[in-house]
């Protein structure tokens, strides 16, 4: 059987599996459809919220960019993990208490006005809106390498797929078919890595493998890449920085609360049966959750040593010298998974210098030792593109592992990137549809009416998601980085100060939104362009790239987080104490007794 | 609230500030700001600043939350306010 025909068959038969338990479960009980795992254990409701979060950024394009960025790229580890540490404790169990179904509601009743309200549909639109670009250039590639077609229709493609997910979207609300997505996506993560790590260094556990020695050296596999990838002028990898020590810093912290502020994430809090629970399944979330992001560093790492090793076959196991002649291998010699991701339009090649043979290299390098030796071995530049997104989906394929492990990658890579996209165009579908129409515009709008706003609101959010996933802000991490960006600046100090100050009232909460919402819009347009479409950036505005203190738009988020508290202070300070109710309100939602069932359901 | 509702509110923020503290000093203080100077230790393969950053405050996270949920049950009970 041909890997293609293999590939079908797996991603065939996990559908099958999805839509066969949803089947299942629905006739075993209905009322569980509507709770949302309301009796389920925390375990498996940690297990199910993992695989509603872990999305195409965290499977497909995170260890890609990793790879990259080395060190550095441990911003998305701890930042996309520390932030369930401020959910945990600051949000979700007085999210919880106080018992309500979405964020704009909470912030509506918290600061005792509907605009407040639609000032958080407006922040919850533009961060889940942003998320979305990042999903579809996710499903893009995922869709280009399953059908074996280029990326731009690889979207196409995904776009009408992702639609009809999402319409058929009751199957999302059941916990066992998550929980079953999650055990496929992990499984198509970790095998790979724990082949790789055992053919690289015999250690089968890919987190201690990273710190162990290469099979057959002394030397350890990280002080082995580092002087692989110091001599081909990159960076070195265990000490690489994105920027500087401040941008990671910022940047840790954008993704952190903004993971913290998300609605989709927040939501599945809201509906546990108890605030202890939602103490813990934050918890449990955060373990499943770990056992990706914990293989993720050692799949970034062993897939830039297989990609050197596959380019320079002798360069890692045998020291050959990288700048030889014969060391680096013909481009009509070439292994099939480079000629499959070709076809894809995310790997090219250009022999520059015209000798056939693939130099692949930083031709940008600072280092002057290396550039010498590069310019002495007649390189006229790197030859070889790979789009940081293929990495996690080639990764089996260059490592030569067999097909149905490339096959369950495949599958893993699909269902993580349906599943967010499905999860994040009903929230947008319900903020707008519930929130905005019902809420503010048309209060007597039909039932009826309602649902069909919904889904004329979801068809609207993926032809705009996949028109700008053609030309994408960035890889998907890279913009789904803005999205918790967005969050973070504009939500979360919100329900933060909702929570903890008693006296915050409404002017100074909607003041902090908006212009924590502003400032961070502004910085991140400059350079991604209005609304990120090509060729609108304004950089000049601002001073140039990066140009507050060197910090990049994906780490913005801190910033405006900051802005949106002073501003939020400043405003409070000037203008009427909330009423009394509404601190009793507060009061109320920090302890745990007397916490009821939610309403307010859709 | 005829419970003693400001000593189990000041009692939660000091458990918070306690795990935030840690919680800083394991991504922010090891992973970012002092991982050049860890670097020089090493964790089997590891540099151990490089380890903090993309292991070891991984883990440390899920222990903080799990410690939380145990302490937070402890107050909720010494100040009477537990559910059911």
């Amino acid at each position: 059987m041909d890997l293609q025909t293999t590939i079908y068959l797996v991603v065939g038969a996990s559908f099958a599996l999805y839509i066969g338990i949803a089947i299942w479960a629905r006739a075993g009980s209905t009322s569980e459809f509507y709770a949302a795992g309301g009796n389920v254990n925390p375990v498996m409701n940690g297990m199910a919220t993992a695989a509603d979060w872990m999305s195409a950024a965290s499977f497909i394009s995170m260890a890609g960019l990793i790879s990259n960025m080395g060190y550095g790229g441990g911003l998305f580890l701890m930042g996309w993990t520390g932030g369930y540490v401020l959910l945990a404790m600051l949000l979700a169990p007085y999210l919880r208490k106080f018992g309500k179904f979405t964020v704009p509601q909470f912030i509506g009743d918290r600061f005792y006005s509907k605009s407040a309200s639609t000032v958080a549909v407006l922040c919850l639109l533009v961060a889940s809106l942003t998320y979305i670009i990042g999903q579809m250039t996710g499903v893009g590639v995922a869709f280009s390498r399953f059908l074996g077609v280029s990326s731009d229709m690889g979207i196409y493609i995904g776009m009408a797929i992702v639609f009809a997910y999402a319409v058929f979207g009751g199957m999302k609300g059941i916990t066992y078919t998550q929980v079953a997505q999650y055990i496929v996506l992990i499984l198509a993560y970790t095998i790979p890595a724990i082949f790789i790590s055992l053919q690289l260094t015999g250690n089968p556990i890919p987190q201690l493998g990273l710190g162990s020695s290469l099979t057959g050296h002394e030397a350890s596999l990280l002080s082995k890449l580092d002087s692989v990838v110091t001599d081909l002028g990159f960076g070195k990898y265990t000490t690489s920085l994105p920027g500087s020590t401040l941008n990671m810093f910022v940047y840790t912290l954008s993704l952190m609360i903004g993971t913290a502020g998300l609605p989709h994430v927040i939501m599945r809090f809201f509906t546990v049966p108890k605030v202890k629970d939602a103490r813990s399944s934050a918890g449990w979330a955060l373990v499943f959750i770990a056992i990706l992001y914990t293989t993720a560093p050692a799949v970034a790492a062993m897939a830039k040593m297989n990609l050197v090793r596959t380019i320079t076959p002798g360069v890692v196991m045998q020291d050959t010298d990288p700048y030889a002649a014969e060391s680096a291998i013909q481009y009509e010699a070439r292994p099939d998974w480079m000629k499959r991701w070709e076809v894809t339009g995310l790997l090219k090649f250009e022999d520059k210098n015209g000798d056939g043979r693939i130099q692949y290299y930083n031709d940008k390098t600072t280092n002057a030792e290396a550039k010498a030796k590069m310019d002495a071995a007649g390189w006229k530049g790197n030859e070889l593109t790979v789009n940081a997104d293929i990495i996690v989906l080639a990764n089996p394929e260059i490592a030569l592992l067999p097909d149905w492990v490339i096959a369950l990658v495949a599958a893993g890579g699909l269902a993580a990137a349906l599943s967010t996209a499905a999860g994040l165009l009903m929230a947008i579908s319900s903020a707008i549809s519930h929130d905005l129409v019902k809420g503010v515009f048309a209060p007597d709008i039909s039932e009826k009416g309602e649902l069909m706003t919904g889904k004329i609101a979801m068809a609207v959010s993926i032809i705009v998601a996949g028109y700008l996933g053609l030309n994408p802000p960035g890889f998907a991490a890279g913009t789904v980085a803005l999205a918790f960006g967005i969050a973070a600046s504009s939500l979360f100090p919100a329900i933060m100060m909702g929570i903890f100050s008693k006296k915050m009232n409404k002017e100074g909460a909607m003041a902090g939104m908006l212009s924590g919402l502003f400032i961070t819009l502004f910085y991140v347009f400059a350079h991604k362009g209005l609304f990120f479409i090509k060729g609108t950036e304004y950089l000049d505005v601002i001073g140039g790239a990066n140009s507050f203190f060197g910090i990049t738009p994906e780490a913005f988020g801190a910033v405006g987080a900051l802005v949106n508290f002073i501003v939020a202070f400043a405003v409070d300070k000037v203008t009427k104490e909330p009423p009394e109710h509404i601190q009793h309100m507060v009061e109320a939602v920090r302890v745990p007794r007397g916490a009821k069932a939610v309403d307010g359901a859709h | 609230m005829q419970h003693d509702s400001q000593g189990y509110w000041s009692a939660t923020l000091g458990l918070l500030t306690k795990i935030l503290i840690i919680w800083f000093l394991v991504s922010f203080g090891a992973g970012i700001l002092f991982a050049p100077m860890l670097n020089g230790i090493h964790l089997g393969g590891y540099p151990l600043g490089f380890w903090f950053a993309q292991q070891g405050s991984i883990y440390i996270f899920i222990v903080l939350i799990f410690y939380y949920k145990k302490k937070m049950d402890d107050i909720d009970r010494r100040f009477d306010v537990h559910e059911d």
